[in-house]
């Protein structure tokens, strides 16, 4: 019966570890966990009340279903869920539709994950960068470790000479700046 | 003495030291069950099935833990100033300890009761009594902070307090000291107690909307120590039962002196009759001066205000009202059953456990079956009131809670032990020991109509050899015990903070489901809101200098303050401007006398800092809010009175360099 009852433990230990979808309830023989809490990391918590972050304002925009998509395979849902704060700079499903035919679909695949990181890292500033504060010239360090740089020329604002800032959206855990086209790092 | 004498002694010494040390449980096998791990064991990421909302004793505070697991989830600041929250530091929450006696940053934090609706938890409030300065505080479950404290009035060491009625009609606080009243001299001898000093027990009204709490009336008392109480429930809903001790009226060494009795009393008070009696202007108005404190959610300030007055019954005009029922010695619990019909009394120093019947309690004062008078009040016969008593339950019993399935379970200091028995024959079911002195115990939903039951916990006073030592000072503790089989078993013990007195449990999907996440900055109406960044600003009103500061992740606006002077008094209104769930920001300034702000999403909170040097001071965040919480700092710059520089505050920018200030 020991044997029996610790065995079961380490299956549901490793069930829970194993991966983030919801573990076997926890029931012990006293019922002890009525409640269930949320599994998974900080995404999975339950809250309707708080301003949205980052990522639910995300997942909430049509425009950038393939983010979403590329986010999770990414496993940055979590990260991106944080305290922060962060600065996103999001590509719309337009955006990543004016990369060559095949890359997102070659970048999904689990092989490329990394390298679908390190790109979606490239996206990401750690602090919050409001539209008025970007001056021209100005270099910004992302999660990657990669620069980008900014102009600001009659009001506008371009990222790495490329991608135009089209609205800022600011979120509970940092802003997200709406751009029209995907950022790649200069080593891929 | 004799040799031959003290060799007898020596050896009793001896066999009762190897009888104590050995009858021990020697390791946790021999007192847990195999499978009590896994009952407590909440695995990370799952919930408690209870909250237990426990009293910190001297520590003044309220301490939320979770049960199983024994987990401490928060401290609540009620009636002791707690710097780590800002708590009577911070300008808007001063007014909270402020009493007659002026500003008292500490109290004795006893009893808890949770807020019923027909005799049942509804998870709206939870009340705890201040026993040194009396009060009572009431705290919002929904926010977990202290919403109100109201000071009572003709009273001393409020100990028997705050027991409430089946739909929180009342909160009752009874008097331990009897004192001399305040319409007549008070400065009088002590040695005229018993013609001088009166005690009171206070009913204070629950605004069924807000919990707003008022004194209804006032019942003047003779001069006993109240200890503790239960309102009636069911079938006795509308009396209510105190327990008396120190009958003998004694001022000094009560350990002798208040012990002589053989039976002190339980008080019956039929409440409904008392407040009829006020409305029918029985009672006189008092001259009286108390503080009434109350905390505003959409300000975030808290207001004092002096009460004045008080209604006063005197039982003498009130035929009726007030019975005493003789209980043995010296009585400390005093606990109604989910039915109604059953009253505990706990003769701390009596080797039984009285059972009083309220229909035959009814039925005596029907009859008039009296055995005298106490101080002009009809003492009831004892064995007329009696439903019988639990014969030989242990050393010292104290306190009784109940389970929903007709019994009772009562804890004995003396002999370190809780006792189950069964309320319809008396006979004791099981014991099982605590580790160790245990006061108060709590069963989820003991005190209602609707025990949850399944965990009893006992609160403990002494630990010692329990836990690793920690000098002098031990912790104290609770002990979990499933009581969900005939017999009670063991299941965990954790330690709390200052002393556990007494606690309630109540399911947590009741509590959990209302939780506040953060306060609406819309609705904040703190006169010193600052209602987003470019609102910040720093503005003198003579030496007065406010400073409307915002904290958003992760900066504070403005972050360089210039211009202020040696001599002026600063003010930080800070508000977080954040709308998320546990984002908290805190806030300090090096040198200040007081402590730091802890500031909820939502609200503003004000620091006072009188800089008395010259120089440049850090202000920083001091709860680890983000990424860069590291970076979230600033400075303030203080210049001699004469010096000009003007009042400049910025962030992210510089200003011109002063001709003042060339370098």
């Amino acid at each position: 019966m020991k044997k029996y009852r610790f065995y079961s433990l380490a299956l549901v230990a490793a069930l829970t570890y194993a991966c983030n979808s919801p573990a076997p309830e926890n029931k012990t023989e006293a019922g002890s966990t009525t409640q269930e809490a949320p599994v998974g990391g900080q995404e999975a918590v339950q809250d309707n009340d708080s301003q949205k972050d980052v990522v639910k304002i995300a997942i909430g925009s049509a425009d950038h279903t393939t983010l979403v998509a590329a986010l999770k395979q990414a496993d940055l849902v979590t990260v991106l869920s944080n305290a922060g704060p962060f600065t996103v700079f999001a590509p719309t499903n337009e955006a990543f539709n004016k990369l060559p035919k095949g890359t997102v679909e070659d970048l999904m695949k689990p092989e490329n994950k990394a390298k679908l990181q390190d790109i979606l890292e490239y996206h990401v500033s750690v602090g919050v960068f409001k539209p008025e504060m970007f001056q021209d010239g100005q270099t910004i360090n992302q999660a990657n470790s990669k620069n980008i740089s900014l102009s600001v020329k009659d009001g506008k604002i371009m990222v790495n000479n490329q991608a135009n800032i089209i609205a800022s959206i600011p979120a509970a855990n940092g802003i997200i700046h709406v751009i029209d086209a995907v950022l790649v790092p200069t080593d891929h | 003495m004799r040799q031959s004498e003290l060799k007898t002694l020596a050896l009793l010494a001896i066999a009762f030291a190897t009888t104590v040390f050995s009858c021990k449980p020697k390791n946790v096998s021999t007192t847990t069950s195999g499978d009590a791990a896994q009952k407590v064991y909440v695995a990370p990421g799952k919930y408690d099935e209870f909250y237990n909302f426990v009293s910190g004793g001297f520590s003044g505070q309220m301490a939320v833990y979770g049960i199983p697991s024994g987990r401490l989830f928060k401290v609540i600041p009620v009636f002791s100033v707690d710097p780590e929250k800002g708590y009577g530091y911070s300008e808007e929450t001063k007014p909270m300890l402020n009493t007659s006696h002026g500003f008292v940053p500490w109290d004795d934090l006893h009893h808890i009761a949770l807020s019923e609706t027909d005799g049942v938890h509804d998870g709206r409030w939870a009340f705890g009594n201040g026993n040194n300065t009396p009060r009572i505080a009431r705290i919002d479950m929904k926010t977990f902070k202290t919403a109100e404290i109201l000071e009572i009035p003709n009273s001393a060491g409020n100990h028997s307090s705050p027991f409430i009625t089946e739909n929180s009609e009342y909160v009752i606080a009874g008097t331990r000291f009897a004192v001399p009243m305040p319409d007549s001299d008070m400065d009088v001898p002590i040695n005229t107690y018993k013609d001088n000093f009166k005690a009171t027990v206070s009913l204070i009204s629950v605004d069924k909307e807000s919990g707003k709490m008022n004194i209804a009336f006032q019942i003047l008392l003779p001069g006993v120590d109240f200890d503790l109480a239960r309102a009636g429930k069911g079938k006795s809903h509308g009396w209510f039962f105190v327990s008396c001790y120190n009958t003998e009226r004694a001022n000094t060494l009560l350990e002798v002196n208040s012990t002589k009795n053989d039976k002190d009393f339980i008080m019956a008070v039929n409440w409904k009759k008392a407040e009829e009696y006020a409305k029918a202007g029985k009672g006189v108005k008092k001259s009286v001066n108390y503080a009434h404190n109350t905390y505003n959610d959409n300000t975030h300030s808290a207001t004092s205000v002096m009460e004045k007055e008080v209604l006063m019954l005197d039982p003498k005009d009130c035929p009726d009202m007030i019975y005493f029922m003789p209980c043995p010695k010296n009585p400390h619990g005093c606990d109604t059953d989910p039915t109604g019909e059953y009253i505990v009394g706990s003769g701390k120093l009596a080797a039984v456990i009285p059972v009083f019947s309220f229909t035959k309690m009814l039925d005596a004062i029907d009859k008039k079956t009296f055995e005298g008078s106490y101080a002009g009040i009809p003492v009831l016969k004892y064995d007329a009131v009696l439903h019988g008593e639990v014969k030989k339950p242990g050393l010292g019993p104290l306190h009784t809670e109940f389970d929903a399935n007709g019994n009772a379970y009562t804890s004995m200091f003396v002999s370190s032990e809780v006792v189950k028995w069964r309320i319809s024959d008396l006979q004791v079911l099981d014991r099982v020991p605590t580790y160790y002195s245990v006061g108060h115990l709590s069963v989820p939903g003991g005190p209602t109509k609707k025990p949850w039951g399944k965990y009893l916990i006992a609160y403990n006073k002494i630990t010692k050899d329990r836990y690793l030592p920690t000098g002098p000072e031990l912790c104290q503790s609770a002990q979990l015990y499933d009581i969900s089989g005939d017999k009670m078993k063991l299941l965990l013990d954790f330690p709390t903070i200052g002393e556990p007195h007494y606690a309630e449990a109540i399911p947590a999907d009741m509590v959990s489901k209302n939780s506040v996440k953060f306060f609406k900055i819309e609705e904040n109406k703190n006169p010193y809101v600052t209602m987003g960044e470019k609102e910040a600003k720093v503005e003198r009103k003579g030496n007065e200098v406010h400073v409307y500061l915002t904290a958003i992740r992760s900066h504070l606006t403005p972050d360089n303050i210039e211009g202020v002077k040696l001599g002026d008094v600063v003010y930080f209104h800070v508000t977080n401007l954040e709308q998320d769930w546990d984002v908290p920001h805190g806030f300090a300034v090096k040198g200040a006398n007081n402590a730091e702000l802890l500031v909820m999403p939502g609200e503003t909170q004000t620091l006072m800092w009188k800089p008395e040097k010259v120089g440049v001071y850090p202000i920083y965040c001091t709860d680890f809010c983000s990424a860069l919480h590291q970076e979230m700092q600033g400075y303030i710059r203080i210049s001699a009175p004469g010096k000009n520089v003007p009042l400049t505050f910025s962030t992210g920018t510089n200003q011109p360099k002063l001709e003042e200030d060339k370098f």
